[in-house]
């Protein structure tokens, strides 16, 4: 034990002599949450509009304020002529030109109908399609609203979001940032650092002491098992504290399934560095292999649902996504252990697998 | 000789295509102070690998104070310390830090055998608190053998200790390696440097994964076969051309300063070897008959062919 906590101590101290480690651990979760939260939302708020409005009638008007007071929209521009609208999308601050039709208020009340135009800047054609919905939401709301008494019958959809209502990109991120950032730390720090004792040579000072191949292994991984912790935490704090990310499942089943999952990925980082010498090689394996499939394959920012059939089984053999899934369905949808039961028992599957090669792989001896 | 306590029996190491080592056999006797000596390539890193159970050979047997390095590599691990040829230590921690914590890798701390390393030790304690990546090359060597003594190993490996190190340190390095051995540690070290034989009980001369002879660098002198003249002139290199054409000599290898001429006995006398020069044009010879060091030995038994 003595032993063990000399190891672990030494350990600690090439960490915190290391200030890249150091970025790496704590600059890291904060600077990718900013980036998630502020920079990279694709929720839609104060979307640049232009209104071509000829008619200028107490509908049309009525209808703009709607639009502009949602909070989505603000009015970038009015535009004078049919001719301006190709110009100001091209200058690519207006992601929606809203165009009534001349005499709006007179046909409407005339024929019972009246024209709206509403056009996307398709270049970021998500955005487009999700604008243009706000839009015509807002204006279906109105014309329920203006016609109610008039129309006999009417079936009115009731559209309810539910645990994410307000359809926050948060929801999404914070879980995503978790399976990231934890795979990240436990997975390439720990191969990084068991290959860099390989590459001075101090391996070989290990392997000749007394001491036991698992006790080397399981002294250079323990404080990253606890540094993984505590950026978890910090994870899951700013995205409460600063995003209101909701936690409503037990916070305690929240921290397990999250120590699940860095044993999980820690036992990876202990294979990779066991089935390499150099630390180039164990982080470009790190990197290729791990970070991209979990940001792209996990469901994390593409919809598993969507892909091609092949890339959906290569999902299914991600850990990160049943992560995603455990944690999304804790915080957001409040569930026990009795929901994801299924997935934690895959996370301890893989956990179990991982540690079993890398037992086998193990080198008691060099190369 | 009782029970040896390193005892290596025809052992055999294979890399791909090269053969590290090709069919070794040696004893070493307990508390004594054992010389590899050989060129870069020359096998020594393999054998010490094999010894201190990093390394499986491909056919032998060895065993380390009775223990076999394959079956019981464990108990060899408690009991042998070694010092890479690489500088293997923590860079980024302390001096201190790293006695400290391979003290602890061991099961004792620096109190309990302070007194092994302590004359050694002494050395760089002033410097106790500086990053050892930030140490000398002779403060390194001195530290990294502080460290593979702490747990007070009974077989000390050495690989190459002193290569990179100036001349000073490297002399006081084979100075606290006698005081050493005076306590009854074995002692393998490896070493590039012949002028280091002489300074070992036994020598092991190896080249290419052989060991040529074993024995006492008296030994190993007194059997140099040829005579030797040591000769001096103002064109140096264009004299050990010359020197290789006269007839009778046997080899010529630039000795420092001067040509170390080999040849059988009665070959040739130093007087006609003047003459032949004088003739060729060189001024200022000078022709002394000198006895043998440890490197013309090497030399001649590197060129000789191979003893089967």
């Amino acid at each position: 034990m003595k032993r063990f906590n000399g190891f672990v101590i030494k350990e600690f101290y090439h960490i915190f002599r290391d200030y890249r480690t150091l970025l790496i651990l704590f600059g890291m979760p904060a600077v990718q949450m900013m980036l998630f939260g502020y920079v990279l939302t694709n929720e839609i708020k104060d979307a640049k509009i232009a209104i071509y409005d000829p008619s200028g009638d107490v509908v049309t008007r009525k209808i703009s304020d709607k639009i502009l007071s949602s909070g989505y929209f603000i009015l970038e521009r009015n535009l004078n002529s049919v001719d301006e609208i190709d110009p100001v999308f091209r200058q690519g601050n207006v992601k929606l030109a809203v165009i009534y039709e001349p005499g709006f208020a007179q046909k409407l009340e005339k024929r019972g109908k009246a024209r709206i135009q509403l056009i996307g800047d398709a270049s970021d054609p998500n955005t487009a399609n999700m604008l243009v919905n706000y839009a015509s939401g807002i204006i279906s709301n109105y014309l329920i609203s203006m016609n109610s008494e008039k129309v006999p019958i009417q079936i009115i959809p009731e559209v309810r979001m539910m645990y994410n209502g307000e359809l926050k990109g948060v929801y999404m991120f914070v879980p995503g940032l978790m399976a990231m950032l934890l795979m990240l730390i436990s997975a390439l720090m720990t191969s990084l650092s068991i290959t860099k004792e390989k590459e001075l040579g101090t391996m070989e000072l290990l392997l000749v002491s007394p001491m036991e191949p698992y006790q080397i292994i399981i002294g250079k991984v323990f404080p990253y098992v606890f540094l993984a912790f505590l950026d978890a935490c910090i994870i899951l704090l700013l995205g409460h504290l600063v995003f209101g990310m909701p936690i409503m499942g037990s916070i305690f089943l929240l921290l397990l399934e999250s120590f699940l999952y860095i044993c999980m990925a820690l036992s990876l980082g202990i294979l990779i560095s066991n089935i390499t010498n150099s630390q180039q090689v164990a982080m470009m394996i790190s990197l290729v292999v791990l970070m991209l499939p979990t940001i792209l394959l996990s469901g994390f920012i593409f919809p598993v649902e969507n892909m091609p059939l092949i890339m959906q089984v290569l999902c299914h053999i991600m850990p990160p996504k049943y992560y995603i899934t455990i944690i999304k369905s804790i915080m957001l949808q409040g569930n026990g252990i009795e929901y994801v039961w299924r997935e934690t028992l895959i996370l301890i599957g893989f956990t179990a697998v991982f540690l079993a090669l890398s037992i086998k792989k193990f080198n008691v001896r060099l190369t | 000789m009782s029970v040896p306590s390193v005892h290596v029996q025809q052992l055999t190491k294979r890399f791909k295509d090269t053969l590290a080592l090709d069919d070794i056999s040696f004893d070493v006797g307990r508390g004594e102070l054992f010389g590899f000596i050989g060129p870069d390539g020359a096998g020594k890193t393999s054998l010490f690998r094999i010894l201190t159970t990093l390394l499986l050979a491909d056919a032998g047997i060895c065993t380390v104070e009775g223990f076999d390095v394959v079956k019981d590599y464990r108990q060899i691990r408690k009991i042998s310390g070694y010092m890479p040829g690489k500088f293997s230590l923590y860079q980024d921690l302390t001096v201190e830090e790293n006695l400290k914590f391979f003290a602890t890798i061991f099961g004792t701390t620096i109190r309990e055998n302070y007194d092994l390393v302590k004359e050694i030790y002494q050395q760089i304690e002033p410097f106790k608190n500086r990053k050892a990546g930030k140490l000398s090359g002779g403060m390194k060597q001195k530290l990294a053998l502080s460290c593979a003594m702490i747990h007070k190993p009974e077989v000390l490996f050495l690989d190459e200790p002193t290569t990179g190190v100036d001349a000073v340190s490297r002399l006081e390095f084979w100075e606290m390696l006698k005081r050493l051995k005076a306590s009854g540690i074995t002692i393998l070290v490896s070493t590039p440097y012949m002028d280091e034989a002489s300074l070992c009980d036994r020598v092991a001369l190896m080249q290419s994964g052989r060991i040529m002879t074993i024995s006492t660098p008296q030994e190993v002198i007194s059997n140099y076969p040829l005579s030797l003249l040591s000769v001096k002139s103002g064109d140096i290199y264009t004299l050990l051309g010359e020197l290789r054409e006269y007839p009778g000599v046997h080899s010529v290898y630039a000795f420092g300063q001067s040509a170390h001429v080999a040849y059988q006995k009665n070959d040739i006398t130093p007087e006609s070897l003047h003459f032949f020069l004088k003739s060729k044009g060189h001024k200022q010879v000078e022709i002394i008959e000198t006895v043998a060091n440890i490197e013309d030995c090497f030399m001649e038994l590197m060129t000789s062919p191979m003893k089967e």
